[in-house]
């Protein structure tokens, strides 16, 4: 995908001279390995520091809540859909918008690749399909396929599904992948499994709220988690409230969630995430046949009310 | 080690409502151990935190003054959860009070000086404070002339009605009370913005000359530049500062501005101070 | 005092032996990363690792912590009376502090124990723990402990410093505390003749294994006005998110909220880590917010690491080099960059516009 890098800064530059935009966001290039920072651009010289491989895994939707003016976006297939979101939820307008399409390969996880190795990660290079990482005294070329992250690697909906222009030849989208596995490994468990899996899996957190900060759908002026009057949940680290926090954010993202995986991306504690709204994107699926941001002219179904709604699941 | 965390235990000793629309009441506290009172020596300017267990601490401003013995006041607006719920309390109830906290108005420097209070709303409780201390017959011969200018929305939101009748009718303290409108015809003293009698009613500045000003940020803003106006050299200007604080003593971390915390190296500021610092507040 | 050298299973040992006079917190692998855990018993520190995930500070000064216990119940005695909670003074000793890390507490100390008032909490914990640091013989490539006071082989805030050379520690007792550890451990051991100048080789090693580094000597020099109106603020704070993790596993950073909370009749006074990077930090009861915007956040986190405290306590910036803000950034905003920016900010010669909004 680092051949998308030029199209995007040519595409870039010409927007904001053609006035189109009065910026555009993309990433560039960070600091340290498999960590791209979320950027914009504003003039040609900081379209230069663009950048595109498989380490922009962020969704830079989430930097369009609620901005004025005319913005160019760089959006991979989820970053597109969670600005259909954006655009039906009424936190931006489409026609403030010039979206610039990346058809996407996947994006690799860093959680997953920093555990692969005891040593530190120095560099990671990408060529084609094949990632090279390497630190002091090793070095191992890896298939990009096998380091995606989870939510990437049973993607599909690589394509961006709203754009204005591609930066790429669209892509295949991945046909024999289950999207669902680890939602049924999960539901195929006794109460008591799930509860121990669960209470590990939240076993580290550290209400940093990165989880939430970096989605997208989390755009409340005061999340509940900060309300003070009435305060709804506890601060401290008692897991009843580390579960309160998690298990609410998630049916708040229930028929939103574009499994972007931005959540665990950036969680320090590399806390799955996607666990919960997985579950909540395959009850969508299978009860109203819904995924979210496909569309501008749909209503996702918790917001609309229809005569024949599932309703066994109400007992 | 003293942990500075712990209030003391007062009870409820009075409750009065102050304004017409309910929204202030004063509240006055008798410490369980008479000897927690002694602990809490203050001087006008510095605040305490206000404790009611189950719901959290707030900072107010002490309003008694420390010529009053027996007792400790503090006038509170009823805004966020812990306010809301110390308004619903009742006379006799125990919870808790921490300090006194922060620096007073600076009392040693204001010796032998003029000084001109002004305040605005319900920013007059450190203030009657340092009314209550001045005019205490120790005290009153430490400074030279004393001018209030203390104004509210209407009549019935000024506080400490009684008491700001009782000043006036004084001749070593010059009042004046003042109302952004009313039509009562009974009312008997000003009618104007803060800023604007201020121009009127203060003496000029210098060296000599300080002026308290504490009021909403509105208030603030406009009677700056009219002490400006009148000379007063930003040294002689001293503020009190509000920001979100938990611990009130420098501890917690949040009431910064620039280097300094609000809390422990505030509230009391002089202008030239604020000048150099952020605005963060 | 006396330098020791012992083998790996006299280490362990040791430190197992060291369980019945001390509690012991030591480095513990869970899933991939290390963190520090109480060790039980049998249970040993970890020390095949480059630094935790998160740091030390949690010992102590744990992110949830008890302050006060009370009653709401009308027919008791006490009822609505803060009661302290009992608080831990047995010792503590923690294993495997980096020299970096170490640092972090006579940082934290200065705004923990200053002349006028004892965090009690804190400053018990503090002076019931003993520090035993491991030297770090090479670097990540994130450290820049050598440009924030401290290196990969620094004393300060140590009691005793352990090096590992191959199989063996050393075991350099630093203050007295260090050496009742060494004793209640158990460790002796002679040391060759060229142990010292072997120390130093490695020392100078270790350092010159750091690649990165960051310029601090004119930040204190600046006036504060000129940095916090610096230009460069909102485009560096673009990419933040705001949540909480730079605050989280930072060693020096110490703030926290206070929270009470009941259960039927009774009550806890507690206090939680908080963050600047959190809108409701500032956020005032009539709803105004001095710190509303985000770049007004992020500029408070550097302005008070790199310049408030610089200034306010005369003795260096209040960041130990670790490097963990870097590493778990989600969104790469890298202090070095920032505090370079900084430090070599010149507002006379800036021909930037005022900073906007």
């Amino acid at each position: 995908m680092t051949d998308y890098t030029d199209k995007i800064k040519e595409i870039a530059k010409r927007v904001l001279a053609e006035g189109k935009v009065d910026m555009v966001i993309g990433f560039r290039a960070g600091t340290v390995p498999m960590m791209n920072q979320p950027h914009y651009a504003a003039s040609a010289e900081a379209v230069e520091e663009m950048i595109w491989d498989s380490n922009c895994g962020l969704n830079l939707a989430n930097y369009l809540t609620d901005k004025k003016g005319k913005i160019g976006i760089i959006a991979k297939g989820c970053d597109s859909r969670n600005i259909v979101t954006h655009v039906i939820e009424n936190k931006i307008k489409r026609d403030q918008l010039y979206i610039i399409g990346v058809p996407c390969t996947g994006m690799i996880d860093h959680h997953k690749i920093n555990a692969m190795f005891d040593k530190e990660i120095l560099k990671v290079e990408e060529s084609g399909d094949q990632i090279t990482i390497s630190g002091s005294g090793f070095s191992e070329t890896v298939s990009k396929q096998d380091l995606l992250a989870e939510n990437c690697a049973v993607c599909t909906h690589r394509n961006p599904v709203e754009y204005d222009e591609l930066a790429g030849e669209l892509v295949d989208e991945q046909a024999d992948v289950d999207q669902y596995a680890s939602v049924s490994k999960v539901e195929a468990m006794t109460a008591d499994e799930k509860w121990d899996y669960f209470d590990d899996l939240l076993s580290t957190c550290i209400r940093c709220y990165a989880c939430r900060n970096a989605c997208p759908l989390c755009y409340c002026p005061t999340c509940f988690v900060d309300e003070s009057r009435p305060q709804w949940v506890g601060k401290s680290q008692d897991p009843t409230d580390v579960r309160t926090f998690h298990l609410l954010r998630a049916y708040h993202c229930a028929g939103r969630c574009t499994d972007c995986g931005a959540c665990e991306r950036v969680c320090p504690m590399g806390i799955k995430i996607r666990e919960f709204t997985k579950k909540l994107n395959k009850d969508c699926k299978e009860l109203y046949g819904w995924e979210a941001g496909l569309s501008l002219d749909q209503r996702p179904p918790l917001d609309t009310f229809k005569a024949d709604d599932p309703e066994e699941f109400i007992k | 080690m003293q942990n500075p965390y712990l209030p003391y235990p007062v009870r409820i000793d009075e409750i009065i409502t102050e304004t017409e629309d309910k929204s202030l009441k004063t509240f006055k506290f008798v410490f369980l151990n008479p000897e927690d009172e002694k602990k809490f020596a203050y001087e006008s300017g510095q605040f305490g935190e206000l404790s009611i267990p189950g719901l959290g601490e707030i900072p107010i401003g002490i309003a008694s003054s420390p010529t009053e013995k027996g007792f400790i006041k503090f006038t509170v607006f009823k805004t966020g959860k812990v306010t809301s719920y110390l308004h619903s309390m009742k006379e006799g109830e125990i919870m808790g009070v921490r300090g006194p906290l922060g620096h007073p108005f600076p009392w040693k420097t204001l010796e032998g000086k003029n000084i001109v209070i002004i305040g605005g709303g319900f920013a007059f409780t450190t203030l009657r404070s340092s009314i209550v201390s001045i005019l205490d017959p120790a005290n009153r011969s430490k400074f030279g002339d004393i001018h209030v200018v203390y104004g509210a929305r209407t009549p019935g939101m000024l506080l400490y009605k009684d008491e700001l009748a009782g000043w006036a009718a004084r001749d070593d303290i010059n009042m004046n009370i003042t109302v952004d409108g009313t039509d009562d015809p009974e009312w008997k003293y000003l009618k104007g913005f803060v800023p604007t009698i201020t121009e009127e009613k203060a003496p000029p500045g210098n060296d000599d000359t300080y002026a308290i000003v504490c009021g909403p940020p509105i208030m603030i803003k406009f009677t700056q530049p009219v002490l400006d106006k009148l000379g007063y050299s930003h040294d002689n200007i001293i503020m009190s500062l509000e920001n979100r604080m938990k611990c009130g003593i420098g501890i917690c971390g949040r009431c910064n501005i620039g280097k300094d915390f609000v809390c422990k190296d505030g509230p009391v500021f002089t202008l030239s101070q604020l000048n150099e610092m952020p605005k963060e507040y | 005092m006396k330098l020791i050298k012992v083998d790996k299973k006299s280490l362990d040992q040791g430190i197992e032996k060291a369980k019945s006079a001390y509690r012991v917190f030591g480095p513990v692998k869970e899933k991939s990363d290390h963190d520090f855990k109480l060790l039980d018993k049998e249970q040993l520190p970890d020390l095949d690792f480059q630094n935790t995930r998160l740091s030390p500070k949690s010992v102590i000064y744990p992110q949830s912590q008890i302050m006060f216990q009370y009653s709401l119940d009308e027919s008791k005695e006490d009822c609505r009376i803060m009661k302290e909670v009992e608080n831990v003074t047995s010792p503590m000793a923690v294993i495997g502090v980096r020299p970096c890390d170490a640092l972090s507490f006579p940082i934290v100390r200065r705004n923990f124990d200053t002349p006028e008032y004892q965090d009690t909490y804190w400053v018990k914990a503090y002076e019931a723990t003993t520090f035993v640091g491991l030297a770090c013989n090479s670097a990540c490539g994130t450290c820049f402990c050598t440009s924030a006071g401290t290196g990969p082989f620094g004393e300060e805030g140590l009691d005793v410093l352990l090096i590992a050379e191959g199989n063996d520690f050393y075991v350099k007792p630093l203050t007295e505390k260090g050496e009742s550890f060494v004793q209640a451990a158990g460790w002796a051991g002679e040391v060759e003749s060229a142990a010292a100048s072997k120390i130093e080789e490695m020392k100078t090693a270790a350092e010159a294994s750091i690649t990165a580094t960051v310029d601090t000597d004119k930040l204190r020099d600046k006036t504060t006005l000129d940095l916090y109106d610096a230009p460069f603020w909102e485009e560096e704070a673009f990419s933040c998110i705001n949540c909480g993790t730079c605050t989280y596993v930072c060693p020096t950073c110490w703030c926290f909220d206070v929270q009470d909370e009941t259960c039927g009749k009774s009550g806890i006074r507690m206090r939680n880590w908080d963050s600047c990077m959190f809108p409701l930090f500032t956020h005032h009861a009539s709803g105004h917010n001095p710190r509303d915007v985000k770049y007004q956040r992020v500029r408070q986190r550097f302005m008070h690491k790199l310049k408030y405290y610089v200034d306010k306590y005369d003795n260096g910036i209040q960041c130990v080099g670790c490097g963990r803000c870097i590493r778990l950034c989600p969104v790469n905003i890298d202090i070095r960059r920032i505090c370079n920016k900084m430090n070599s900010f010149d507002a006379e010669s800036c021909v930037c516009e005022a900073t906007s909004s």
